[in-house]
């Protein structure tokens, strides 16, 4: 019997393309603005995803699109509002302003240069952790529980409850992918899931209230004078709080296993790497447009008519970004499908762009940098034993389930350099803005 | 070395030691210097500053640090504004004394300045706008004491910070030919440098503040831009150009743009806001401080500037130089129900509108421009 001709977009959607969509993501460049078999609009060049992402016209809210039935059947929202990726300016600048209070500059510039010392010994101790095998698995017994324990810490979430939030967490992922049911199924179980996970930051946040420690949910549950411009309601605290936790780890597990991937592709580079630390930023850079964690943005509608590489894109329509399609442009980036952290310019979609632009970048590149970095350094002679490895089923949030590599032992932990690594102390870890451009930025 | 002339015909530059420096191509980039408080006297009183040089900001500095009773702007431009904020987050009080109707009239038209005007008032700066200098007094030993100003008052400061713009590095292109006045030195959108006789010289180039050229989605109005956005991008066009054939050489076609940060607000414009006859905000909220303000000339946008909301910047970027109808028709996020209002660019300053060249003789061959100079 014959099939309907699957589009390229639904293709990279199948789980059987799962571990290199790359291809078919070049099939896709060739119409930069294309039609899925929803009737959504599928972009894919870097031009136009860059444009996309900085145009007004384009809305992040699900209310604007024409599929919102859909998505959202009347009054299937659950509980909780929406999260500020689902939210448009000015509730989403008001929501991402009070969140950044606690979180980075003007308020806390040096938030995430305070954990470094703590991401520093997390990391080693994962590592040595993986002592005593000839076998690891660098996802369970690393990507994971690295940026898990990190964001609990930032968060002030006990690690010991990993156990709960992380099936809460799973579920949330797993309805990005369609393969797991209808989008209404898939929405409603979201919906469950995060509910019962921002009812879970909300106690946490009632307990930090009463006893507040040097973390966010402290932050914003002791932040009475927050500003003049409003403080969240429960309701915000409770369901940005669990797209943090979610976003916190589930996306950089796969910037470090995507990471070490790319390394153990490519020895030459781990093992420049492990002797020049300040290569780190630009393996973590090139590893986020080779390899992104975050493949597409699919939640965009159109509010107006958007011409664009002389398609017309109907107002209302849903609207997805091919983030990792836009970093292998050819009309972009030389010679795009090498992992070569030497480019003159490393400017990639990675972190998205625009007032979406990545609430954890600074934290998850950081992260990055000292996990690849002690990994090369401690790892004698690593291989991998499956090339390619399995992927979880997300194509969305996408990267390795499981990389497995045989190793020769691992090296004691170096002594830090220079004595022990403080707060505030920049060596070896910092990004070189020289060399690396992100389209935030201009 | 200090170059005091430029000679044409022989493709030299003198410098202050009496040498000469032959050259095949020259690129001039003088830039321009902070304008001088006028009366010499009172300029030279200890208190007194301009800021434009790091030194400058060192000085500054170490005054401010020492706790000034009263800290006096002497206008409010891009610098005024931001000592003035710079004063309100040390918690030094600040009065602002700016001639024209708003803050950042000159830059942004009186429409956009009125919100400029709020942002200072929010912050406890006493802000006097129509309002002018009309004399500062020292004590016997020469330091600041008080400012005299036209609406009548008087006040007692310790330190005051004149912010009267720029003024072009010109002087020593006086009598080279070039055309080279107050409003900087005239050149193609190549950074090829004009003659006084509005020709174009192959040779001589020139960049950055002390550069005036004609932008052509301006009506090729002559621009010169003080924000180190167009150095880099001129300096680069200049550069190419240098070096390269005829035929192969870049035009300066960027869209002008410059950004502030002031009383914790970040602004940010592109294009050219005084080119414009109307203004709407096209996102966000002026009560919030955070929006965005489109203008427009004739009917087509041809700027826009951004208090807090610059990652949208980008998008009307694009609009001005597609020369998209103004006002904005399409539907967009954060879209406030707001109407066009005049834009109030004021007059240009009298600056450039100085009549300083005249043309003599009547046969072609012998029809010449030159420069008519005060007092000369």
């Amino acid at each position: 019997m014959a099939m309907a001709p699957v589009s390229v977009f639904d293709q990279v959607l199948d789980h059987s393309n799962r571990a290199d969509p790359y291809p078919l993501y070049a099939e896709l460049r060739r119409t930069p603005v294309s039609r899925a078999d929803d009737g959504g609009f599928v972009v894919s060049t870097y031009a136009e995803i860059v444009a996309l992402l900085h145009d007004p016209r384009l809305s992040s809210d699900p209310r604007n699109r024409s599929d919102r039935e859909a998505l959202a059947p009347d009054g299937a929202t659950g509980p909780l509002p929406p999260s500020f990726i689902a939210l448009d300016p000015p509730e989403h600048d008001r929501i991402r302003r009070l969140l950044t209070r606690h979180f980075g500059p003007p308020h806390n510039p040096d938030r995430v240069i305070r954990l470094l010392p703590e991401i520093t010994e997390i990391t080693g101790g994962l590592v040595d952790g993986l002592a005593g095998r000839d076998q690891v698995d660098l996802v369970d017994g690393f990507a994971y529980p690295l940026p898990v324990t990190v964001i609990c810490r930032l968060l002030g979430v006990p690690r010991e409850d990993e156990p709960r939030f992380r099936v809460w967490a799973g579920a949330v992922v797993e309805a990005t992918d369609p393969a797991t049911g209808d989008l209404a199924t898939r929405r409603d179980r979201r919906t469950r899931a995060l509910a019962e996970l921002g009812e879970y930051l909300g106690g946490l946040a009632d307990a930090h209230r009463r006893d507040p420690g040097d973390d966010i949910l402290s932050g914003l549950a002791t932040d009475a004078a927050a500003d003049a411009r409003g403080r969240l309601s429960r309701g915000e605290l409770m369901i940005n709080t669990a797209l943090l936790l979610i976003a916190g780890h589930e996306t950089t597990v796969n910037l470090i296993a995507n990471g070490m991937l790319a390394l153990l592709r490519h020895p030459d580079v781990a093992h420049r790497l492990a002797r020049q630390p300040d290569l780190a930023s630009r393996v973590v850079e090139e590893v986020l447009r080779h390899d992104p964690p975050v493949q597409f943005l699919g939640n965009r509608g159109a509010l107006d008519e958007i011409e664009i590489a002389g398609t017309v894109i109907p107002r209302g329509a849903p609207v997805t970004l091919a983030l990792a399609a836009g970093n292998r442009d050819p009309a972009h980036v030389a010679d795009p499908d090498r992992f070569d952290p030497d480019r003159r310019y490393i400017e990639h979609l990675g972190f998205g762009g625009g007032v979406h632009y990545c609430f954890g970048a600074p934290l998850a590149r950081i992260e990055a940098q000292i996990a690849l970095t002690e990994l090369v350094r401690r790892l004698r002679n690593p291989r991998l034993v499956a090339d390619p490895p399995p992927y979880r089923p997300s194509p969305l949030l996408r990267g390795p389930r499981q990389l497995l590599v045989a190793v020769d032992g691992v090296a004691p932990a170096p002594p830090p350099p220079g004595g022990v690594r403080r707060a505030g102390d920049r060596s070896g870890v910092r990004p070189r803005p020289a060399a690396v451009r992100s389209t935030a930025s201009r | 070395m200090r170059a005091t002339g430029l000679d044409l015909a022989s493709k030299r530059v003198l410098l202050a030691d009496g040498e000469e420096v032959e050259f095949d191509r020259l690129l001039i980039t003088t830039g321009a210097r902070a304008r001088p408080w006028p009366h010499p006297g009172e300029a030279a009183l200890d208190g007194m500053f301009v800021l434009r040089g790091r030194d400058d900001a060192d000085g500054l500095r170490r005054r401010l640090a020492a706790g000034p009773r009263r800290v006096l702007v002497i206008g409010a431009g891009f610098t005024g504004s931001e000592v003035a904020s710079s004063c309100r987050g040390l918690g030094l009080p600040v009065t602002v004394a700016e001639r024209g109707p708003a803050p950042l009239v000159g830059a942004l038209g009186r429409t956009v300045g009125a919100v400029a005007a709020d942002l200072h008032r929010d912050h406890g700066v006493d802000l006097r706008c129509d309002v002018t200098v009309t004399a500062l007094e020292g004590d016997r030993a020469g330091r600041l004491r008080r400012a005299h100003l036209s609406d009548g008052t008087s006040l007692d400061v310790d330190v005051a910070v004149a912010a009267l713009g720029g003024v072009r590095n010109v002087e020593w292109l006086v009598d080279s030919g070039l055309a080279a006045g107050p409003w900087g030195v005239a050149c193609d959108t190549g950074s090829r440098a004009f003659t006084v006789d509005g020709m174009v010289c192959d040779d001589v180039f020139v960049a950055g503040d002390v550069a005036r050229f004609p932008h052509p989605l301006y009506d090729f109005q002559f621009l010169a831009l003080e924000h180190w956005s167009n150095a880099v991008a001129q300096g680069e066009i200049a550069a190419h150009n240098m070096i390269s054939p005829q035929t192969e050489r870049w035009p300066h076609l960027a869209v002008p743009s410059f950004w502030s940060t002031q009383f914790g607000i970040e602004i940010k414009s592109v294009g050219v806001p005084t080119f414009a006859d109307e203004v709407v905000i096209a996102q966000g909220s002026v009560a919030d401080r955070r929006f965005i303000a489109v203008y427009g000339c004739r009917g087509r946008v041809t700027a826009a500037v951004a208090f807090d909301q610059g990652k949208w910047l980008d998008f009307y970027q694009g609009l001005i130089e597609r020369a998209a109808p103004f006002p904005p028709d399409f539907r967009r996020v954060d879209q406030p129900a707001a109407r066009t209002m005049p834009a109030e660019i004021p007059d240009r300053p009298a600056l450039v509108r100085e009549a300083t060249v005249m043309v003599t003789g009547h046969d072609p061959s012998a029809r010449r421009a030159r420069f008519v100079q005060a007092g000369r």
